[in-house]
């Protein structure tokens, strides 16, 4: 968002004075909120907050124009903040919840919802990360790979599928020459930790807590269960749903490196020797059968080739 | 108007919204519900569940659509995604109207997720109206805005919001969805007699009404939409359905939201408050 204007329009006769007006309102009501969860006190330029909200807000009998500002403010982080927890609940794991606030609000700062869908509010998280690593230390590596299979679990459970490829389609074309696409809805993910078993254990946990008490929580409350942090271990997995359920498949890293050459869009018979030598080609037929049952090829499109993590 | 152009021309009764905690009764029980509003933007996605569960609806069902983050009060031009994908899931669900709210959310592409008020101007209004216009040449489908509950007024505003609110449809020529529990929160929180509200709107573009419950904290009302109707709100919707003639109905829940059952009971007891209304149609 471009930076919001000195003064609000006092008269609003036009788009642009409009959009003068929504740029200074909408920069006070994304702006972070003060360590008590107020508004700020100053605004951008150093005055103070109650002075700029009066400019263009009136009072009322009962809530000043500082106030009635403030409601907003507040309504906007406490929506996305609740987003972000909901999007998260392994990160939250791995972090603790106190360092998970603080990230949340560092990452909502830094990176405010450039999509009209709160569905795509963690689609920055594992880049924002990486970036800033200070704020997950020290499990930036971990909490990196969390939110990349965190961001992947969305993708498959609501992106495309496009038409499956038969068997005669895939006749029609030699080895050579034959391309087959990824479902939209698969990530590949190479980890340094099991991070799907991490996942799921947070899963049971959470089905668990809400199974025990029908008490209503405050986040401030929430005290949950600590689910272990997982040991470092390589594993390559490919988060996807069949039967609009969701999975995470465990893979081979010789099957992982045929699926990632498919995906970056590679003809069959390059993807095949990316297994390696070693690989016996019942093994890699037994593979393909497995994946053709699933579903998982299309024909190759530009949107997701080459998506890899 | 309980049927007209603004909502095609359907005679719709009373309906609730579609929630997920509700889907399994739904599917599994098929209770009979007049119809069931969804949030659009929960189904303008490519795949997965979500548009699987939103086809087994449609098979039993008349669907409405409802969106929160169309933004026609913004400056910005709407989004061209944004668009694409609300017209997929307008020929999927064959919405006889689509509404979503007179106000605005988003500035250069920011994204407030916030229905936030618009300042009651000329200039304001002729934008606001334009994009209504662009959206339904778009969408090809009516379009209702719904007024909004706010907790903020501006010195910039050059008049009421009712006048407002009649300005932006008549120049848009479009419906209105007539939030009946939002006009009672505004009027609150701004002293103003929602009687002269409802009075006061061109009542033969109402398309749709809404009712909820809301919170009543120390200095202001929030509309929470986790409460059953509270009694001033339904006495307003009598006066609404007098004046405008009795439109599909509409009751919102949103959160603490207890079964399918009580959820129904409630939007039903709307019929306990139209009997003026039908009668002096009758």
């Amino acid at each position: 968002m471009k930076r919001p204007p000195k003064h609000a329009p006092a008269r609003i006769d036009s788009t642009a004075d409009l959009r003068r007006f929504q740029r200074m309102m909408a920069a006070a009501v994304i702006r972070p909120l003060d360590a008590d969860d107020n508004l700020q006190q100053k605004w951008v330029d150093g005055r103070a907050m109650a002075d700029v909200a009066a400019e263009y807000i009136k009072p009322n009998d009962r809530l000043s124009s500082f106030e009635r500002l403030q409601l907003y403010n507040q309504m906007y982080w406490y929506r996305l903040l609740e987003a972000v927890r909901d999007d998260c609940p392994g990160l939250r794991a791995v972090l603790g919840e106190p360092a998970f606030e603080r990230l949340a609000r560092a990452y909502l700062t830094d990176c405010p919802s450039q999509s009209f869908t709160l569905r795509n509010l963690s689609a920055r998280l594992a880049d924002y990360l990486r970036a800033h690593p200070r704020l997950t230390a020290p499990h930036t590596a971990l909490a990196i790979e969390v939110a990349r299979f965190e961001w992947a679990q969305t993708v498959a459970f609501d992106d495309a599928a496009r038409p499956v490829l038969t068997l005669a389609d895939l006749a029609a074309s030699p080895p050579r020459r034959l391309r087959l696409g990824l479902q939209p809805y698969i990530t590949l993910l190479a980890l340094r930790h099991p991070i799907d078993t991490f996942v799921i254990s947070v899963k049971r946990r959470d089905v668990l807590r809400a199974e025990a008490s029908n008490a209503p929580e405050s986040p401030a409350g929430r005290r949950p269960t600590r689910v272990r942090r997982p040991r470092p271990g390589r594993t390559w997995v490919a988060v996807h749903r069949h039967h609009n359920r969701l999975f995470y498949k465990r893979l081979e890293p010789a099957a992982f490196r045929i699926l990632t050459a498919l995906q970056a869009g590679r003809p069959l018979a390059q993807a095949i020797a990316a297994a390696g030598p070693r690989v016996k080609p019942a093994q890699i037929q037994a593979w393909f059968t497995a994946w053709m049952s699933l579903g998982w090829f299309c024909a190759p499109g530009n949107k997701r080739r080459g998506r890899r993590s | 108007m309980p049927a007209n152009r603004f909502n095609g021309q359907c005679d719709y009764g009373i309906g609730i919204g579609l929630r997920v905690p509700h889907y399994a009764h739904i599917l599994a029980k098929k209770p009979v519900v007049d119809w069931f509003e969804i949030i659009s933007e929960n189904f303008m996605v490519d795949g997965g569940r979500p548009l699987q569960l939103l086809d087994q609806i449609l098979e039993q069902y008349r669907v409405v659509q409802h969106g929160v983050s169309m933004y026609f009060g913004s400056a910005d031009r709407p989004d061209r995604t944004h668009l694409r994908k609300l017209k997929a899931l307008v020929k999927r669900t064959r919405t006889p109207w689509l509404s979503d709210h007179l106000c605005w959310g988003s500035v250069d592409g920011t994204y407030t997720h916030d229905l936030l008020p618009m300042p009651y101007t000329f200039a304001a209004a002729r934008r606001t109206a334009e994009k209504i216009r662009m959206v339904r040449d778009y969408l090809e489908v009516p379009i209702c805005v719904e007024n909004v509950s706010s907790y903020a007024e501006f010195h910039a505003s050059e008049m009421t919001e009712w006048e407002f609110l009649s300005e932006v449809v008549e120049l848009a020529d479009c419906g209105i969805l007539l939030d009946v529990n939002n006009i009672y929160v505004s009027s609150k929180n701004h002293s103003f007699d929602p009687y002269a509200y409802l009075d006061h709107i061109p009542h033969h573009r109402v398309g749709q009404m809404h009712v909820a419950g809301h919170t009543r904290f120390e200095k202001y009302i929030l509309d929470t939409h986790d409460h059953p109707v509270l009694d001033p709100v339904w006495k307003l919707y009598a006066h609404a359905t007098r004046r405008c003639g009795v439109s599909a109905t509409l009751l919102e829940w949103d959160d603490k939201i207890p079964s399918f059952d009580e959820v129904h009971h409630e939007a039903l007891k709307a019929n306990e408050f139209i009997g003026d209304a039908k009668k002096a149609a009758s």
